[in-house]
């Protein structure tokens, strides 16, 4: 299982799901109407750290977080 | 001892200007920029609010801080987490260099990649309200990668 974290103004409680790799959390987030403002502007990192491809593998344990545009300052 | 520096509510601008001014007054730099953000009052907000995610947030300052040591430099940043009122601080970025040139040229590129890459998420407070400031706020390079086809 891995866990999908909702950053900053996504008010959206984790989910834990099966995934192999990003394609699979696309899948299941590209179905769930909550996502549907977030799912073209978000950023993605797995276990901190930002990735690029939605080939990217995932074993169980890993945090997918979905990062929202920002405005520090 | 860390460069970055997060704090619940306003800055105490006095207090981290002097402290870092007196923390690298030893190490022969010629230059020292901070550049201090303050809330403005705008659209009848009462002041703003920011949600901060810092692991992500600690792993692009440290990039920032080899990028700056490469040119023999050194950076600190500090920023608030939660409400900041109009004419508070809630952001100091800071460097500090041998020489001005490298000094003005890393603060600004440093400060504008800070807006556009930083975790960090801002509300307006307004009418007992906290309000995702959305039309200021800018996607992460790389962002939309869930909806994309590839």
């Amino acid at each position: 299982m891995v866990t999908i974290e909702f950053l900053g103004p996504i008010q959206k409680a984790p989910l834990t799901l099966e995934a192999s790799s990003l394609r699979d959390v696309a899948r299941v987030l590209k179905e769930d109407p909550e996502m549907a403002q977030w799912i073209e502007n978000c950023a993605v990192a797995v276990n901190d750290t930002l990735v690029a491809s939605l080939d990217t593998a995932l074993q169980s344990g890993d945090k997918v977080s979905l990062l929202p545009p920002v405005c520090g300052g | 001892m860390s460069m970055l520096e997060l704090y619940n509510g306003a800055l105490n601008v006095p207090e981290i200007i002097t402290r870092w001014y007196a923390q690298e007054s030893d190490y022969n730099y010629g230059a020292y920029i901070p550049f201090i953000g303050t809330v403005r009052e705008e659209d009848g907000i009462d002041g703003l609010s920011f949600d901060v995610y810092e692991p992500i947030l600690t792993a692009w300052f440290e990039t920032w801080q080899a990028k700056a040591a490469s040119l023999g430099a050194k950076l600190k940043m500090a920023h608030s987490r939660g409400d900041v009122l109009v004419h508070q601080s809630s952001y100091i970025a800071a460097v500090f260099s041998p020489k001005r040139r490298v000094a003005l040229e890393t603060i600004e590129k440093f400060v504008e990649d800070f807006k556009a890459s930083a975790p960090i998420w801002k509300y307006d407070l307004k009418n007992g309200q906290r309000l995702y400031a959305a039309d200021r706020s800018t996607a992460i390079q790389g962002a939309g990668l869930l909806g994309s086809d590839e």
